[in-house]
């Protein structure tokens, strides 16, 4: 049986309270799928609300990756809670004063916006299910009809009509659910890691970043399994807006850390010690080098030779996967490389991540796997490469 | 004749769906308000928690002097089995620390006796001692430091706690409900002391008290009570003439990390610039 406590060990002075690092690779996962989750919706509103008509191709994709990836955002906290039976409380009795206390509102408005506007993308072809499929399936695409078997224009035109305006609510929502997952790290003080009024800012380019980057796999990987040609354009259009995003999330990130550095405030030397010394390969390495820059001059130079065939579509999709990297490596310098630096600003502490267990390496990537394996499913019974959708 | 009476009869329909619309409303605001009060600090009911105990009337602070601290740590034994917390080396409602400045070293070296030295010299974690690390070494300067929960004025803790479960009591203790709390551990993290820790088995946060138990019923906390030094004082502040408000009043206290904003209750004399 797992020991019930893993401690932390650590070097210098930290408060001894502090040695059981409280916020596991759980709470790594979680912002990083509420990033997936604001950053696919994203691509989905620059097609719906921005008229970006390159991404067509993967406009639904990104709507069901969005909606596949928020089913699981709650799973991470619910695995963390010490009482998940009392998560409700948050629901039924928050305490506005803690950045926490919104989330359940926040994801309930959000899963359910997603379920309506997927409904509606879909809802032609739903209908075209249900009167062709007899059986079980057929049953299932009736009741998904909700006894609207209406596809004429002026319907559909109806639908679009909803589309958009949930697409709108959508933005907001998406994003202001990321920003607030910065904002609860970011407005804590007792961190000098993590206080920063950059921090929402920087979650949420990240997410968007982390979100194109998805979808341009997942596409990539889509059309190789369906195969079918991949939409240079498209690919095209995903690789210019990765790119936008990456340099606004690396300026913002590399501003948060020189804030940091210059003001110099104390346990700087700590800080320094830190990030030169055990974060030297997951920070400078891992998440600028290798994540960001590398994709960065990689797209760069791919925009500026005009790269095109096989070795857009090959660059492309490594830069996307180089990304992911990088925005997962961002999620854990901050939740894990904030508790790794003492409160006390004297001290280093050193994250045991545990294998097995709820909070454990297995489980994070089950979390982390089980939206695609949901998505793979969602596919067969709502392809988004059907373009006879309502948009 | 007969249209007026029915575009009255109408009216008057309108007006009673809208009156049982509003009623509805009215009933919903009313159990929404009640479930609400979760999120406001307990409802102060006459007494609390005791029939005698009124906590409108009391304002407790509490006062180190580390001048007279000898690092015995029987507080630090005397809060674990009062208030049963666990009996590891990672859960403390107190603790303290020991600060040395070596000759020739600019910074102190810095321990509590939860340190694996201090621990390997009293055999277990259970027992609390600290270790004659320096002996062969030539101190210039060293003091104990006890620490604990400092009841803030403004706690980061009771502002981050996503349902209410943890809320400052009218007499400024900083309380939890276990039987609510959900075990974020958000409050862990907002503590700049380090004061709260989760306890697994119980699968929620706890920190100090100051024995609320006990100084609800007219006791002093158990660690004040077990310091054979007073370098610990406890009292409320009401009572111009209590331990505490002397305290306060004769020396020039100071508090733990005061540009946090937090405005600690525990008040410190003789502690240094490197203590924080």
């Amino acid at each position: 049986m797992e020991p019930l406590i893993h401690y932390a060990p650590y070097a210098g002075w930290v408060y001894p309270n502090e040695t059981v690092i409280e916020w596991s690779v759980a709470i790594v996962v979680y912002p990083y799928i509420t990033g997936l989750v604001a950053g696919a919706f994203t691509v989905s509103s620059l097609y719906q609300v921005f008229g970006f008509e390159r991404l067509k191709p993967v406009a639904h994709l990104a709507l069901l990756t969005s909606l596949c990836f928020m089913l699981f955002v709650p799973l991470p906290l619910l695995l963390h809670l010490g009482h998940p039976e009392r998560a409700f409380n948050n629901l039924l009795t928050p305490h506005w004063t803690s950045a926490m206390a919104a989330f359940g509102y926040f994801a309930t408005f959000y899963i359910v916006l997603l379920i309506v506007e997927t409904w509606f993308a879909f809802r032609p072809y739903i209908v075209a299910q249900a009167q062709k499929r007899k059986g079980p399936l057929g049953a299932f695409y009736r009741v998904l009809t909700l006894g609207s078997y209406d596809v004429s224009e002026g319907a559909l035109r109806v639908d679009r009509k909803w589309i958009f305006w949930l697409a709108i609510a959508g933005i907001p929502g998406a994003h202001g659910l990321h920003g607030y997952v910065g904002f609860v790290f970011g407005s804590l003080k007792s961190r000098e890691w993590w206080s920063s009024d950059l921090m929402p800012l920087v979650f949420l380019f990240s997410a968007i970043i982390s979100g194109v980057a998805l979808l341009i796999v997942l596409y990539v990987l889509s059309c190789k399994l369906r195969r079918v040609p991949i939409d240079l354009a498209c690919v095209k259009g995903l690789a210019y807006t990765v790119w936008a995003f990456i340099i606004v999330a690396f300026v913002l990130e590399g501003l948060e850390f020189a804030n940091i550095v210059y003001k110099a405030r104390e346990g700087i030397e700590m800080i320094m010690a830190y990030v030169t010394g055990p974060l030297l390969i997951p920070y400078f390495v891992l998440q600028f080098g290798i994540g960001a820059i590398v994709p960065l001059a990689w797209l760069s130079y791919m925009i500026w030779r005009g790269t095109a065939g096989r070795a857009l579509v090959l660059g492309v999709t490594l830069s996307a996967c180089l990304v992911l990297l990088s925005v997962f490596m961002m999620r854990w310098n901050v939740v894990i490389g904030g508790q790794e630096i003492s409160k006390t600003g004297k001290g280093l502490l050193e994250y045991p991540m545990q294998i097995f267990g709820k909070e454990g390496l297995i489980s994070a990537l089950a979390l982390v796997v089980a939206p695609l394996v949901v998505l793979l499913g969602i596919t067969r019974l709502l392809p988004p490469w059907e373009h006879k959708t309502a948009s | 004749m007969k249209r007026e009476a029915i575009s009255g009869l109408l009216a008057r329909r309108h007006f009673l769906r809208k009156l049982g619309a509003a009623a509805v409303a009215a009933g919903t605001a009313a159990s929404l308000a009640k479930v609400g009060a979760k999120t406001e600090s307990v409802t102060p009911p006459k007494s609390f928690p005791t029939a005698d105990y009124d906590w409108t009337k009391h304002r407790w602070a509490f006062g180190v002097d580390a001048t007279k601290c000898i690092g015995c740590l029987r507080c630090v034994e005397a809060c674990k089995v009062e208030n049963k917390v666990p009996l590891t080396a990672h859960h403390f409602r107190t603790w303290v620390e020991r600060y040395v400045y070596l000759e020739g070293e600019a910074r102190p070296r810095i321990d509590s006796h939860a340190d694996p030295v201090n621990i390997a010299a009293s055999g277990s974690q259970r027992e609390y001692r600290f270790a004659n690390r320096y002996q062969n070494a030539k101190v210039e300067k060293a003091f104990f430091v006890p620490k604990l929960c400092n009841q803030c004025e403004h706690p980061p803790c009771v502002q981050v706690c996503p349902v209410g479960a943890t809320y400052k009591a009218k007499d400024g203790v900083v309380l939890i409900d276990h039987e609510y709390c959900i075990g974020c551990r958000y409050c862990v993290q907002a503590c700049p002391y380090g004061a709260r820790f989760f306890d697994e088995e119980k699968g929620v946060s706890d920190k100090c008290t100051w024995c609320y138990h006990r100084i609800t019923s007219g006791l002093q906390p158990a660690c004040v009570d077990a310091c054979p030094v007073g370098a610990r004082v406890f009292g409320d502040l009401n009572d111009k003439q209590s331990a505490i408000s002397l305290f306060v009043r004769n020396n020039r206290v100071h508090v733990l990390k005061p540009e946090t904003g937090n405005g600690p209750n525990v008040f410190y004399v003789g502690i240094d610039k490197e203590v924080s």
